[in-house]
């Protein structure tokens, strides 16, 4: 059958390649539609709890994305004439930013006042080239002391202060993120050059949105030419001629082009996860391509011509190839269990693209390899060291045996020690600017982690009643009393002073009001006096039953964000049990999400792994075989969780697909090795141990080295500057290098062990 | 040549020029003339007194209400003198609002606290702060004299079948929340039939739609409904009026601090 398909290949080889060749022009033309995905809203499904939770909060008071100026004057003085007009003209043009609804700054700060009966509302810093040393320091004192501002958008030391953008994006265009990112730079750039003495950086969550394509295409400019150099590196080395370098290199080409160019037709957006999907499926075809074309070297060594060479290459491993693809392909596709759509992508665009490898690998690669001239080379080396190793395990397979195990036990015992945790500021390594500039903002100025809660009352105009402000100004209270809370923006303090301005500016009366009527008509009075952009609805809802608590945390691990978020529910739960309170924010989301992805991906594993074991054992023909290699199967992941927990410790939501897509790619050396071990039983008649030797033999170089392309492979993508992808990279490494170690020195003693109480008819 | 017949040419020359001139009226001058016949047609209504629901709706889709009487005197040469009072909700019932409105210049504004029984004057340059946490600033309701703005006649158009004439103004305010309105005037009774807000940053902001328009006393139109949709929000207010009155006899003392204190 497979001979006499490949025969068919060889005699229309030109018309093989011709349409080969269209095929992936078509499919790749559907990269142009590729675009980068902006919002760090895509990590979360549509029906995603927290995400559901965010947007109501969102379509009850206002969307709250931002661009926060971190401004850093040298002179060490905010409170200085020069330094509030520069922050007075940056804060007057940041309303011409895009898409910006709202500015807040020290100076357009709506400062209230009493002067006899008039209530005087007027921007904290009118004209500041006016202002005397002594209107400096009220100005600063009034600052300092002003809740909703310190440590907010003035540091308590007066040495940093912030201008905070709302940015409330329509969603409707890709470009619109870049759109304000890039205004808000251009600021930057002019305010620095025209004030030398202000250091400017940006954060915020519009920023880190923007960052998400520019690691991603970070990633694209280092580490794609990277990948391009080893797998040509790799291909000579290991296949030693030009021809079979250049066959296996176009045919990795097509097969990512076509992965990229399927996922541009089904209009799916590019995310950092997904940038590394071109790596894996250059890792991946380089094995399928190295089988063929190692077993075709061989038999022209042995003295066929390239044609009869390949028929019989195909032969011996078009079914292999077949069953590892497939359970690659399985793997990948249980990503789609995940929580976090950008994995879906990933798993998928893998998918096609390993499938993509297959079908050039029995089509294209045999067509052009035998166009190509073929030299007869020397033999691959290595091959008689495989073999002595192979004498050593059968050798000593007892002691191995309990050798292999009880590391295998020690390493599976660690895998507790793995916390699952996420810092996600720290998804974007250290090279990334927004990473940097927001431990600086975290550092000096005020926290880049927001939970917005929203405290409600069941009645209409709610919130003016004395017993609902008493029972938020106590939550507000508790909050600033907890060591992660740097700040909290809260209505109640607006009440408060507006107590005071009515009373003469008297500082007894900062207090809330004590009558429901007369904080309602507090509220309606401040509300006429507010201009444009700066008033209240984005911290109370349009019924007046609920307002917003905006809190500002210090950069937490995904683990904190939760206990914190326990703790003050169970507070309110305690204390003012009758109000309805939810946190909501990326915080909270990104914080559960880790969570959420675990469990989805233990369900996504386990269907690949039972699919996984019903192709092996179809693929084995035997259910004893299919169910001994869940073994070397399962182990390398657990193991390789166990080894990272000694040395890491902390699992995020990339590491929680790893099994999973890990599975596939560790089956393939399971499927090798067992298929030759069991020809050795069926076809030769030779016993375990002959067997395992004539495995060792035949798959035990191919083997090592696919592991080691393996490795290397995903060790670049390891190098990314997204963590996400960085963390998956690694782990994946470690699980490849682990099977390989359970496939030498752990499978074989094991089966020969089966077998030492008598023959077992296979 | 002679001296009678180069007189004569540039005679004739400047009488055929004549109808052209007369056209060429600019843009900004008929976008004017549009706005003080608009101003003209709504001269002279003395007083009026007219009752008010407003619905406010967020994108969620919650809505609230509330109900609030509206007195107004016209001011010959400046903006309207105004009173609010407050009936709904409870909390805030007889709050009352009063407001001398100036083209250019601060409005003054004073409020009366019945819970606290003072009237406290509102010191600020704003008035483009939503009206009651409305999606209507305060200077969209507010009278609308032709010298708050600068205009610009833009085109003809038909809207829902009526002719319009589009006007764009520029508010001569400094500290208005707009940077332009784009106005469809009705040709033949020169009323507003709907306003696009543009803000600081000449973004699409907000529409205005009128609706329901109703002609008291044989000339002044009033619109029943007034909707106003927030495009970048994705909120909205919906005015509904009712029981207009006109010439109730309101004087200047109706509209003062002590006034404020009676309204109820």
């Amino acid at each position: 059958m497979v001979e006499l398909y490949t025969q068919m290949i060889i005699r229309w080889r030109y018309l093989v390649i011709l349409l080969t060749v269209a095929t992936v022009m078509g499919i790749g033309y559907g990269a142009q539609k590729l675009s980068f995905s902006n919002d760090y809203r895509m990590f979360f499904g549509q029906d995603n709890p927290q995400l559901l939770a965010f947007e109501k909060m969102q379509n009850t008071f206002n969307k709250n994305d931002n661009i926060l100026f971190v401004i850093t004057p040298k002179d060490g003085r905010v409170f200085s004439t020069d330094t509030l007009a520069a922050i007075q003209d940056i804060t007057e043009e940041a309303w011409q930013i895009p898409f910006s609804t709202r500015v807040d700054s020290i100076t357009n700060h709506q400062h209230t006042a009493a002067e006899e009966d008039d209530l005087v509302v007027d921007d904290l810093v009118v004209d500041p080239s006016a202002l005397t040393e002594d209107d400096l320091s009220r100005i600063q004192s009034i600052a300092i002391n002003e809740p909703m501002m310190v440590r907010r958008l003035i540091s308590p030391d007066s040495r940093y202060t912030g201008i905070n953008v709302t940015v409330q994006l329509p969603g409707e265009r890709l470009d619109e993120v870049p759109t304000a990112v890039a205004y808000a730079r251009g600021m930057k750039a002019k305010y620095t050059e025209k004030y030398p003495n202000l250091d400017i950086r940006l954060v915020g969550l519009t920023m880190m949105n923007n960052a998400f394509p520019e690691a991603s295409q970070d990633d694209g400019q280092n580490l794609y030419p990277l990948a391009l150099g080893f797998i040509i590196i790799t291909l000579l080395l290991m296949l030693k001629g030009l021809s079979g370098t250049i066959t296996t290199f176009l045919m990795i080409i097509f097969s990512i082009v076509t992965a990229m160019g399927l996922a541009g037709w089904l209009g799916i957006r590019l995310s950092p996860p997904v940038m590394s999907a071109p790596i894996m499926v250059l890792t991946m075809a380089i094995a399928d391509a190295v089988h063929l074309l190692v077993t075709m070297k061989h038999e022209i060594h042995l003295g066929k011509n390239k044609v009869d060479a390949m028929v019989e290459s195909m032969r011996i491993n078009f079914w292999p190839i077949f069953v590892t693809t497939l359970t690659t392909v399985l793997g990948f596709l249980s990503l789609n269990f995940s929580d976090a759509p950008p994995f879906h992508d990933l798993g998928n665009i893998a998918a096609m693209g390993v499938a993509a490898a297959f079908i050039y690998s029995i089509t294209f690669l045999p067509a052009l390899i035998t166009i190509l001239p073929a030299r007869s080379t020397r033999e691959v080396t290595g091959k008689y060291a495989m073999g002595h190793f192979g004498d050593f395990v059968i050798r000593h397979y007892r002691s191995l045996l309990i050798v292999s195990s009880v590391v295998v036990l020690i390493l599976v015992a660690m895998v507790p020690k793995n916390e699952l945790n996420d810092v996600f500021v720290e998804y974007f390594d250290e090279t990334i600017d927004f990473r940097l500039d927001s431990d600086y903002a975290a550092e000096n100025l005020t926290g880049v982690y927001y939970i917005d809660f929203s405290l409600g009352t069941n009645e209409s105009g709610g919130i003016s009643n004395p017993e609902y402000l008493k029972h938020a100004d106590d939550f507000v209270q508790y909050l600033r009393s907890q060591p992660e809370v740097i700040h909290v923006f809260s209505l109640t303090d607006t009440f408060k002073r507006l107590n005071k301005n009515m009373h003469g500016d008297d500082p007894a009366w900062y207090k809330l009001p004590e009558e429901r009527n007369l904080a309602a008509q507090y509220l309606l009075l401040y509300e006429m006096s507010l201009p444009y952009g700066l008033d209240l609805n984005n911290q109370i809802d349009v019924g007046k039953t609920a307002t917003k608590i905006a809190i500002t945390l210090e950069t937490l691990s995904s683990n904190e964000v939760l206990a914190f978020e326990q703790r003050i529910s169970e507070w309110l739960q305690q204390n003012m049990p009758e109000l309805e309170g939810n946190g909501t924010g990326p915080t909270v989301m990104f914080a559960h999400l880790g969570k959420r992805n675990i469990n989805s991906m233990l369900v996504g594993t386990t269907v690949a792994l039972f699919l996984i074991s019903m192709v092996l054992i179809v693929f084995f023909r035997s259910l004893r075989y299919g169910l001994i290699s869940l073994l070397p199967n399962l182990l390398p992941a657990a193991a390789a969780f166990g080894i990272w927990g000694l040395f890491v410790g902390q699992v995020g939501i990339a590491l929680s697909v790893v099994t999973g897509m890990t599975l596939g790619i560790v089956v393939d050396d399971t499927v090798h090795f067992m298929s030759k071990y069991l020809r050795a039983r069926r076809e030769k008649g030779l016993d375990a141990k002959q067997a395992v030797h004539y495995a060792f033999n035949s798959v035990g170089i191919a083997l090592l080295v696919t592991s080691v392309v393996l490795v290397a492979g995903f060790m670049i993508m390891a190098q990314s500057h997204f963590e996400l992808n960085a963390g998956m990279g690694l782990l994946t490494s470690v699980v490849i290098t682990m099977a390989l170690a359970i496939d030498f020195m752990l499978l074989p003693p094991l089966l020969i062990k089966l077998e030492e109480n008598g023959e077992i008819r296979v | 040549m002679n001296i009678k017949l180069i007189r004569m040419t540039f005679a004739a020359a400047a009488i055929g020029c004549l109808p052209f001139a007369l056209f060429a009226e600019t843009a900004e001058e008929k976008g004017l003339a549009i706005a003080v016949e608009a101003d003209k047609r709504d001269e002279g209504f003395g007083d009026s007194t007219a009752n008010m629901i407003m619905e406010l709706k967020n994108k969620q889709g919650d809505t609230s209400t509330r109900y609030i009487r509206i007195k107004t005197l016209e001011v010959i040469g400046d903006g309207d003198k105004s009173m609010s009072i407050f009936d709904e909700p409870a909390d805030v019932k007889g709050t009352a609002f009063l407001t001398f409105s100036h083209a250019v210049k601060p409005d003054e504004q004073w409020l009366y606290l019945p819970a606290l029984k003072r009237v406290k004057r509102i010191n600020s340059k704003n008035k483009s702060g939503p009206f009651m946490g409305s999606e209507f600033a305060y200077e969209d309701i507010a009278s609308q004299e032709v010298e708050k703005y600068t205009y610009k006649y833009l085109r003809d158009e038909t809207l829902n079948g009526i002719d319009c004439f589009v006007i764009e103004r520029y508010p001569a305010y400094k500290h208005s929340g707009y940077t332009r309105q784009v106005g469809w005037i009705n040709k033949e009774e020169y009323r507003p039939e709907k306003i696009v807000f543009y803000d600081r940053k000449n973004t699409l902001l907000k529409t205005l739609t009128y609706d329901g328009y109703q002609q008291y006393l044989d000339k002044y139109w009033r619109s029943d409904q007034m909707f106003m949709e927030n495009h970048q929000t994705g909120k909205s207010t919906k005015l509904s009026w009712s029981d207009y009155q006109f010439k109730t006899g309101l004087k200047d003392r109706d509209f003062n601090k002590n006034s404020l204190k009676r309204a109820k």
